[in-house]
């Protein structure tokens, strides 16, 4: 076994850099809540079933958990404090709020990032390709229901508001 | 679900990731998009003492056609490929085989050479390669060797790729198509839920001349420790149902099922018989 050896690491979390010693079998999400103190991206399984550490990596849904920091150097990373710059909630999280869309919220967080970067890319989807994409995040409060009510509400606005511009 | 200590290198050219190899031997493990090796490293399944990280690798991201090939390199995640226009062209079976991959998050980060170098029986694109004719590019100090599909899947977990040796890109050959030949493929799986490893997974191609259908090739996942062929099995008819349904009975009847202790072999067998036959439908209905 060798000796605890940690490496620098430049992170740009949510537009801020931020420069830290990791070990390098350190994850990412691990690293996100105890050195940058971003305790919104959740730990649940840890091998990349459950999805609630989801982060956005360069604009795409990424496990974090799957990372480890010493990877990410020169990538922009996406946190869940970090997906609404103005201290209003997006379509995604506001449509989650109305529709009821969660629970305890443990899983919300990756649901609301891996929404946001799926939408984008699938604008108009339907019921079983919203229930398909959210296959990858696990939530044991709602019986996602609520949740793919609030996925299509939020598809439907974002289209609105697109073809308002 | 910590990984035990390594140390980590990442490269940013094949010659510098071939050099790590070189200097580190067996104790270096290559992570690409570390889809499958992170939950192994996590778990503790894995405890490699170095990782060589290739995701800096630029030269192993491109897609183009070559010398009537498909030629796409290793870095390639399964989200490039399921919306990349040359691998929707020219390889269309590859395209919606990584759509079926894990779930979309993971199929952001997953690649094409990860998913193959790492030889998972029942994953998606050990199987495709088989179906397609693939050939694996492979690059060691030496220089490059391909190596086919057939040849690089030796067992379970187990390829061709020597400890020094990194797989580059895979290499496609392109269809015939012409008014006279058309072609079409079917891809089936079966899994009990939405991104889990499939119980069985079927591919297969097949070709019109003159009216007659033949099945050049039928490539089965998840049945034994690598995939396998199976077009000796379908004998060439007219693509109706009843030839389908035949075809399919016979496949599943000729099929060396693995047995384990999870799933009984008999269920699989029934369960290869109904994905071939999909799988064969779905290839009529795409002829063209």
């Amino acid at each position: 076994m060798s000796e605890v050896q940690t490496v620098p690491v430049t992170l740009r979390v949510n537009g801020e850099e931020k420069r830290i010693l990791v070990e390098p079998r350190k994850l990412l999400s691990d690293t996100l809540r105890e050195d940058c103190h971003l305790t919104g991206t959740h730990v649940g399984c840890e091998h990349g079933v459950c999805g609630a550490c989801t982060v956005l990596v360069d604009g795409r849904p990424m496990r974090s958990c799957l990372l480890y920091a010493v990877q990410m150097a020169g990538r922009a990373i996406t946190t869940i404090e970090g997906v609404s710059s103005d201290g209003q909630l997006t379509p995604v999280q506001q449509a989650l709020h109305e529709a009821h869309g969660l629970q305890c919220g443990f899983c919300t967080p990756g649901i609301v990032l891996t929404m946001e970067a799926w939408l984008a890319e699938n604008p108009a989807p339907s019921e079983a390709e919203i229930r398909d994409a959210l296959s990858g995040n696990l939530c044991r409060c709602t019986g996602y229901h609520n949740i793919v009510v609030a996925i299509a509400e939020a598809a439907a606005r974002l289209r609105q508001a697109k073809a308002g511009e | 679900m910590k990984p035990a200590r390594f140390s980590y290198e990442a490269p940013t050219t094949v010659a510098g990731a071939l050099a790590a190899l070189a200097a580190r031997g067996d104790e270096a493990k290559i992570i690409a998009g570390g889809q499958s090796l992170a939950p192994m490293l996590n778990m503790r399944l894995a405890q490699p003492g170095h990782l060589i990280d290739i995701n800096g690798l630029a030269e192993l991201e491109a897609i183009r056609v070559e010398a009537n090939h498909l030629v796409i390199g290793a870095l390639t995640r399964h989200a490039e490929l399921t919306r990349h226009g040359l691998v929707k062209e020219c390889a269309p079976m590859l395209a919606h085989a990584a759509s079926t991959i894990g779930h979309y998050a993971i199929r952001q980060r997953g690649t094409i050479g990860g998913s193959l170098a790492h030889a998972d029986p029942a994953a998606q694109l050990p199987m495709v390669a088989l179906a397609l004719d693939a050939s694996m590019e492979i690059a060691c100090a030496e220089g490059r060797r391909l190596v086919p599909a057939a040849e690089f899947f030796v067992s379970i977990f187990t390829t061709a790729l020597q400890p020094d040796e990194l797989l580059t890109a895979v290499h496609i050959p392109l269809p015939v198509s012409h008014k006279d030949r058309r072609e079409g493929w079917g891809f089936r799986l079966f899994a009990r839920r939405a991104g889990d490893f499939a119980l069985v997974l079927v591919a297969c191609r097949l070709v019109e001349t003159g009216g007659r259908i033949a099945c050049p090739r039928l490539a089965i996942g998840g049945i034994g420790p690598t995939p396998v062929r199976a077009e000796d099995a379908v004998t060439p008819g007219t693509g109706d149902s009843k030839w389908i349904a035949c075809a399919a009975g016979g496949v599943a009847a000729a099929a060396g099922i693995e047995e384990n202790e999870r799933i009984s072999g008999e269920f699989r067998r029934e369960l290869l018989a109904a994905c071939t036959k999909d799988a064969l439908g779905d290839a009529m209905e795409r002829l063209r």
